[in-house]
């Protein structure tokens, strides 16, 4: 239905254009240009300088940015700040997206059917994901807090000494962890909910008929249909956990009892060397990574769902 | 859900939903925890074992941080700064979607095709240029430079160009031309009054993003009368290490704009969020 709408609403863009309608044409640039202007200047330009500041010597004092080559990008290949928050980051992502989605698959398959309860428990669950990230922030500082806070509180009814959440190095990277997963279960839960509430009835009943109990309906039944929405869910998760930066700043820098060097991830690294070391060519250099990473994410996920088409067709 | 029949099948259903209810709990307490604390007096906010509800209830942590800080400007600066960014998205996307649409030209596809290709670049990797660009037209420390990116989404675009393109049916147009409407007239009276439902969905978007807005404003303002909440909290921090009951205050102002317009718009919101899944 909506292919045919499509198809004709291109029949007459067609029609309109051979009858060489320049007033029409001239009216979609007239309303497109502040659109186009906005886009170039904020988003697509700097992209494009992105990379081509990469490849420049830039700081802000000096007046010579010269051309340098790869030099940058192998410099940063032996920088150990660099390694360092790349392993934090892949092990923030790998851990946050992995605990969130697999905790929100049951949530979702649970929550599915209709009823006043679901929604009463989506809206709770989404809540955390609706929260902007500086205040709650704070809220986990204080929760994680090694003399007053209710974690430890909680921990030491059960006998468990006090643990320092956000100071202790070994540990502040699995803190940041708990709470991204927080932040972010309610999201995957919704996406894979629709995606199980858009699996027809019919699929699940034939199933049920033919003897197969609850546990034996999801493995081959849901789960097989849920998987795209389920790669999606994997890449965009992956995605933002890669560029997380807010939570490190607020819960381990800034405040006197930081460790500083504890959770260095890729964003911090870059804005450090952009905005306290002045080092504009290398940040950039290292934002243009974080986008291949981004990118590959992307690929991979097109490339398995084109395999998946091919394999149906 | 089907209901159980055997006393097996009885066991696990109570057991999902006492983890249901546990899982519930652990995703209230840290918002539950900040409000009440925020309303405790300092004595109380160390309190060793900890309390949930206030003993004793005050007002003093949010008469401090307007004291102490000025908690009411960044208040005024993040509404500011998130209006401004929810008018213009809604703007460029009503306007880019319904050309992107409904009308053919050349150049379409391509321009489409950067918008939509860019759109998976994340802020962090390219907010360098920007911040170069924002120097040389002296926009550091301006109102004008905070919002700048936040006034363009691409989804916004695609999914107003997704909308009208096969929910408003090109027919309706052509009566309009028929019966001599300008392209001005269509799309501000025609094409307008139909999308609002994609419309409000993508405000409520840019309202929500840029009111959380961080890293962008980190770098732009270092002037304490343009910092948004997010910022003063940040700085706040930083004065007050120990003063959990202020934070605390400081922060339920920040969570609450968001927290009324979730539960005032909680099924738009969970419909949107839906929609940029399936279709993004």
């Amino acid at each position: 239905m909506v292919g045919r709408l499509v198809d004709a609403s291109n029949v007459w863009a067609r029609d309109t254009f051979s009858r060489g309608n320049w007033r029409l044409i001239l009216f979609c640039y007239i309303v497109l240009a502040p659109v186009l202007a906005l886009f170039g200047y904020v988003r697509m330009g700097p992209i494009v300088s992105s990379l081509v500041l990469s490849f420049h010597k830039w700081d802000l004092i000096n007046p010579i940015k010269p051309f340098i080559g790869w030099s940058n990008y192998a410099e940063l290949l032996e920088d150990d700040n660099f390694w360092l928050s790349l392993k934090n980051t892949a092990i923030y992502a790998l851990l946050t997206v992995t605990l969130s989605t697999l905790l929100a698959v049951p949530l979702a398959v649970f929550l599915a059917a209709k009823s006043r309860l679901s929604a009463v428990y989506q809206t709770i669950y989404f809540l955390p994901v609706i929260t902007p990230m500086v205040p709650m922030s704070i809220a986990w500082k204080w929760i994680y807090d090694y003399n007053h806070g209710i974690l430890n509180y909680v921990l030491s009814l059960i006998g468990i000494p006090a643990v320092a959440w956000l100071t202790d190095p070994g540990i502040a990277l699995y803190a940041l962890i708990i709470m991204g997963v927080w932040k972010v279960i309610g999201y995957n839960m919704i996406l894979l909910l629709v995606g199980i509430r858009n699996i027809p009835s019919t699929y699940v009943e034939a199933a049920a008929i033919d003897g197969a109990g609850g546990w034996q309906r999801f493995r081959y039944v849901t789960l097989p249909l849920l998987k795209p929405i389920l790669l999606y869910v994997l890449v965009t998760s992956s995605i933002n956990a890669f560029n997380v930066f807010t939570q490190v700043y607020v819960m381990t820098l800034g405040s006197q009892s930081a460790p500083g060097q504890a959770v260095r991830v890729l964003v911090f690294d870059i804005y450090q060397n952009a905005f306290q070391y002045f080092r504009f060519g290398y940040a950039s250099a290292e934002a243009v990574m974080l986008t291949m990473i981004v990118l590959g994410f992307t690929l991979i996920q097109f490339r398995i769902a084109r395999n998946k088409e091919g394999q149906d067709g | 859900m089907v209901e159980p029949r055997t006393p097996l099948a009885w066991a696990l259903h109570i057991l999902a939903h006492g983890v249901l209810l546990l899982g519930a709990i652990f995703m209230v307490l840290p918002i539950v925890w900040m409000a009440f604390t925020s309303f405790k007096p300092p004595t109380e906010v160390s309190l060793w074992p900890p309390r949930i509800l206030p003993m004793e209830w005050t007002l003093d942590n949010f008469r401090g941080i307007f004291e102490d800080a000025p908690f009411g400007r960044f208040f005024l600066n993040s509404l500011g700064l998130s209006l401004t960014a929810t008018v213009s998205v809604c703007i460029t996307s009503l306007a880019a979607g319904a050309i992107f649409g409904k009308y053919k030209f050349p150049g379409r596809t391509v321009l489409f095709m950067a918008i939509l290709a860019t759109a998976i670049v994340p802020f962090e990797s390219y907010m360098i240029p920007l911040y170069l660009q924002l120097i040389s037209l002296g926009w550091i420390n301006t109102y004008q430079g905070m919002v700048l990116p936040t006034l363009f989404m691409s989804f916004g675009i695609f999914l107003l160009r997704q909308h009208i393109s096969s929910a408003i049916p090109t027919e309706l147009l052509e009566a309009a031309r028929v019966d001599g409407a300008s392209e001005w007239w269509i799309l501000g009276r025609v094409i307008a009054p139909l999308s609002v439902a994609a419309l409000s969905a993508i405000g409520i978007f840019a309202f929500i993003q840029a009111w959380a807005a961080f890293i962008w404003p980190l770098m732009v303002a270092n002037e304490q009368e343009l910092f948004n909440m997010e910022l003063g909290l940040t700085a706040f921090q930083f004065r007050f290490t120990a003063d959990y009951g202020k934070l605390m205050a400081g922060s339920v102002l920040s969570v609450l704009p968001m927290l009324m317009i979730f539960l005032i718009l909680r099924r738009q919101i969970i419909e949107s969020v839906a929609l940029t899944g399936l279709k993004g």
